[in-house]
């Protein structure tokens, strides 16, 4: 089957969803399921986890060697497959946390004097 | 992706499946925990997790390489459909195997005859070395003379080393039996120019091939292997060879020697002698490596330089043949690539043939094409539902091709199988005029080749299937459901366009082998000047100077050996001549008429020689047309007497009776005439289809020639005409009576006239059969891609053939109106293809001989013939589709 194509706006988004992994499983590690109840908990219920995304992600950040996952017990005794963050991810984790703060800043600082201008 | 995670990932797609499996019992779990009934909970956990197959998908393919997945994919459809369609497959790969094959083969000889370089290092700075030299009315270029090898060897500046050779035959005595052995007499350079290296021992060196130092000979590896056992300490032990002790100095490497289908056993120094040379005998051929760099044409312009220091620095022949002969003669150089003189003109036919087989070639993808096209319209609705349910175009076409590839990838396979036994079948039939025979094998380049004709095919036979159907709609193909109703006419152009071309290129290739047929034809029409050539015996002997020095005694000798052979039970004629007719030797020399005067600043045309005895054209069966046969009282009175050939008596004296009794001499004799007592049939001497050359036949011992007290051929031929020829006992007789007079002379290379006579015909026999073969390949191919066309368009018709034969359509109507579609078919590519053949096949005009490339008989039956087999081919679907049952068709509604 041909891969679907994602617009502009999710790629963004899926970068992002990335990082958010991996700043969930920098507290320890988890299986799927907490890791998106874990952001969406966080988020004050803002960001709503696709499962359908969030599996494919697993799998890519595992190709990349930045997490590592293993089968464990879940807290209500279920196999469950858990991941971790490995140190190569530790420090993704960081580049990609200040390069956000840089991408946030900036464009704060766009938005910021207009509407000061406005006022 | 990597790697490993490509072969394992059918465990990963497991492992996902578990891990989804888990997801899915903890979120229920969880559901159920917030107070949802355990189905609700399951089913809202489902729908949280979306499509579970295609998130699977998206992360299977994250370790796939998607084009290698398409191909395995193909592969097993297309293993699925092989098992499914046996005979679709089998029949699309023969004929590629077939196409692809034949390129192959063929390609492999064109490589190795033509296109690699000799087997001899830098073998492009090699040259042989000729003239033209048109005032002596030598049409093609003569060879070298030993002064011309001095002066350049002396003078020249682009030469690196030059030598000269001449083949010969030479007899060793200090073995068991004498032993007549092919002997190839070289001057130093000759090795040193072909730069390859002696297995043991050292080349031959200048002191070596000047008169006084000790004499030396080589040896062949084939030589030494069987006549020494590959003896390690051959070098330095001696043989006698023409009753002289030899030093064997060394052993040259295999087939080191193949130039000319030269294949000597001994390597013998020339030891010309400076100070007797003289500007003549240009018989001797020459060999040069150029130094690096420099060009042929620089080549050319520095002998055309040194040639007038020749004529300056050497005296003529003799007295009275002198310079001024050599002045008129007009001498420029000649040089050509040392390959293009070992090729010699079979490059024409060979790329002919290439082509032919290449024609071949795009017969078999057109076919495959009209196959794959015919199956693609058998899947149409397959191809609809698989669009239906999300297949892409893209990826349709995509396995469509790959499909192809593997279709392709097969038949070159198979096709290179068929080529390995194609060459080694070649190998077996030795075919004569064919050169570098043994060069010739798979190599990469002819890897290579099949490779890219394999290749090629598939663009050509894949493509048309591919694109069509890729771009067909998804709506028809649904609607049709399998069952095929009006099919529309576009549909079929494809097919008809490729039929039709196919029909046009099998008509091209079946008239070239028609032309050759015609070729082969002629050429036995015509009459060699011999009669019966399987009736006469030949055989050569040779009695070297150092055995019986007087001429007398030679002549004794002959004599004696004939007056036996012709005392043999059941031999009607014996006799011997210096050379057998078509052997490939060559004597040419001017002569005189009496009371004739040649144009001033210009040299008498040049005669072929030939010194007979006589009884030796009455073995041959070359019939007196004038005058009489030469007897042996010539030979004991000393009578100054000749004959001539027919066509020399003509342009002389007229006619064949006006000639006896006239008189002619050669050049180097200014006291004696010459009597012609008698005229003789032409003889093709230059082979069958060369026009026969003018003969002067002289008595094998004459009195003064050219100055010389008697004048005797040492080397000779002999011709002895009986029913019994080519018989082992009728040898044995020969051996006897030869033993009998001269036991030291070794009989050699005992063969029937009819042996050249056929070598001579087959000069076109490689053209002849490879053409022959791709002409019925190409009926076989086009027949059945008419036969496949048709009965499929029956095929498809049989829902409107039953229903015009309810509504009383008679048998007959139905059977026309397809015998009427092939007819119109198979016309419009015979006319195509009559229209290329006029076009195209003035190129073959060289090869044919007796016929013109535009000979309307061959065309009319290549036409008619594919044109019957084109009906025969249309009228078996044709006739099952009148046999179609209307009722059957009705009730399938």
């Amino acid at each position: 089957m041909p891969r679907r194509e994602s617009p502009l706006q999710f790629e963004m988004l899926q970068g992002t969803l990335d990082m958010l992994i991996l700043q969930t499983l920098a507290l320890g590690p988890a299986h799927g399921q907490t890791i998106a109840h874990a952001i969406e908990r966080r988020s004050e219920e803002v960001l709503q986890v696709e499962h359908g995304s969030l599996y494919p992600a697993l799998h890519r950040l595992d190709n990349r060697g930045w997490i590592a996952s293993f089968w464990g017990t879940s807290e209500n005794n279920r196999k469950a497959k858990y991941y971790r963050l490995t140190a190569e991810g530790r420090k993704q984790l960081a580049s990609q946390t200040s390069r956000w703060e840089q991408v946030v800043r900036a464009i704060g600082r766009i938005l910021n004097p207009a509407t000061e201008h406005n006022e | 992706m990597n790697w490993q995670r490509f072969f394992k990932r059918e465990q990963a797609d497991a492992d996902l499946r578990q891990e989804l499996e888990s997801y899915l019992e903890i979120t229920t779990s969880e559901y159920v925990a917030r107070g949802m009934n355990p189905d609700a909970a399951r089913a809202a956990a489902r729908r949280k997790l979306g499509n579970r197959t295609l998130l699977r998908e998206e992360i299977y393919y994250m370790n796939t390489i998607p084009i290698l997945e398409s191909l395995s994919t193909a592969l097993r459809y297309w293993c699925r459909t092989l098992r499914r369609e046996p005979v679709f497959t089998a029949a699309a790969t023969l004929t590629l195997a077939l196409g692809i094959g034949a390129t192959t083969a063929i390609f492999s000889v064109v490589n190795g005859v033509l296109i690699k370089p000799l087997p001899y290092p830098a073998a492009d700075q090699l040259l042989s070395v000729s003239h033209f030299a048109p005032g002596m009315g030598f049409e093609t270029p003569v060879g070298m003379s030993p002064s011309m090898l001095f002066t350049y060897r002396e003078e020249g500046r682009v030469f690196q080393s030059i030598g000269g050779w001449s083949p010969d035959a030479a007899t060793v005595t200090d073995l068991a039996e004498p032993q007549r052995v092919r002997a190839l007499l070289i001057t130093f350079g000759t090795l040193q120019a072909l730069n390859v290296p002696p297995l043991t021992g050292r080349w031959l060196s200048q002191e070596e091939d000047t008169e006084g130092s000790p004499e030396v000979v080589l040896l062949s590896y084939g030589y030494w292997q069987r006549q020494f056992g590959g003896d390690p300490n051959i070098v330095g032990r001696a043989i006698t060879v023409d009753s002289r002790p030899r030093q064997i100095i060394g052993v040259m490497p295999p087939s080191f020697f193949r130039l000319m289908g030269q294949d000597p056993d001994l390597f013998i120094p020339l030891r010309l002698d400076r100070n007797r040379l003289h500007l003549g005998d240009l018989g001797f051929l020459g060999i040069a490596r150029l130094k690096p760099g420099v060009s042929l044409a620089q080549a050319n312009s520095d002998v055309a330089r040194m040639l007038p220091i020749w004529l300056q620095s050497w005296p003529g022949p003799n007295a009275r043949f002198g310079r001024e002969v050599f002045e008129k003669a007009r001498f420029s150089p000649a040089l050509r690539p040392l390959k293009d003189d070992v090729v010699g003109d079979i490059g024409k036919s060979l790329w002919l043939v290439m082509g032919a087989v290449g024609l071949i070639l795009l017969i078999a993808c057109a076919n495959v094409a009209n196959l794959l096209l015919v199956r693609a319209e058998s899947r149409q609705h397959e191809r609809g539902v698989r669009m239906a349910l999300g297949a892409g175009r893209a990826q349709i076409a995509q396995e469509s091709l790959a499909e192809s590839l593997l279709l392709g990838a097969a038949g070159g396979l198979f096709g290179l199988g068929l080529a390995y036994r194609g060459i080694r079948l070649l190998r077996l039939m030795n075919p004569r005029d064919l050169p570098r025979l043994q060069e010739i094998s798979i190599d990469a380049s002819v890897l290579l080749f099949a490779l890219a004709a394999s290749l090629l095919s598939c663009l050509l036979f894949g493509l048309l299937p591919a694109l069509k159907f890729a771009g067909s709609h998804l709506g028809p193909a649904l609607r049709l459901a399998g069952r095929s109703a009006g099919t529309s006419r576009d549909r079929h152009r494809a097919q008809n366009v490729l039929l039709a071309g196919q029909i046009s290129l099998a008509l091209v290739l079946l008239v070239m082998s028609g032309l050759m047929l015609r070729t082969f034809q002629e050429t036995r029409k015509v009459r060699p000047g011999f009669t019966n050539p399987e009736q006469v015996q030949v055989f050569s002997l040779a009695i070297p100077g150092s055995q019986v020095a007087q001429p007398e005694r030679v002549v004794q000798i002959w004599s004696e050996i004939i007056k036996d052979l012709a005392a043999i039970p059941g031999v009607s004629a014996a006799g011997l001549a210096n050379s057998l007719p078509m052997d490939d030797t060559k004597n040419l020399n001017p002569i005189l008429a009496e009371n004739s005067s040649t144009e001033p600043g210009t040299n008498p045309p040049v005669r072929t020689f030939k010194f007979v005895s006589p009884g030796f054209l009455a073995a041959t069966g070359t019939r007196t047309i004038a005058g009489r046969d030469l007897v042996w009282d010539d030979i004991y009175n000393h009578r100054s007497v000749v004959l001539v050939s027919e066509n020399l008596a003509r342009e002389l004296w007229g006619s064949s009776t006006a000639a006896v009794g006239k008189r002619i001499r050669e050049m180097g004799n200014e006291i004696r005439w010459r009597e012609v007592v008698g005229v003789v049939e032409n003889v093709h001497d230059d082979g069958i289809q060369k026009q026969p050359p003018p003969i002067v036949y002289w008595l094998f011992a004459t009195a003064n020639f050219n100055g010389a007290p008697l004048n005797v051929q040492r080397n000779v031929a002999f011709a002895v005409r009986s029913h019994a020829a080519g018989t082992e006992a009728f040898l044995k007789q020969v051996r006897q009576v030869v033993a009998a007079v001269s036991p030291t002379s070794p009989v050699v290379r005992p063969r029937t006239l009819q042996e050249i006579y056929g070598d001579s015909m087959a000069q076109t026999s490689f053209a002849l059969v490879m053409l022959a073969i791709a002409g019925g390949m190409a009926l076989v191919l086009g027949v059945i891609g008419v036969y496949g066309v048709i009965a499929y368009t029956v095929e498809q018709r049989r829902r409107e053939v039953g229903i015009r034969m309810a509504l009383g359509a008679p048998a007959a109507a139905v059977k026309r109106i397809f015998l009427l579609r092939g007819l119109l078919l198979a016309c419009a590519g015979i006319t195509l293809g009559l229209a290329a053949a006029a076009s195209f096949l003035r190129l073959m005009s060289s090869l044919l001989f007796g016929v013109t490339w535009f000979d309307p008989a061959t065309y009319g039956a290549a036409a008619t013939a594919l044109l019957a087999a084109a009906m025969a081919a249309t009228y078996l679907p044709a006739r099952r589709a009148a046999s179609v049952d209307p009722m059957e068709i009705l009730r399938g509604e």
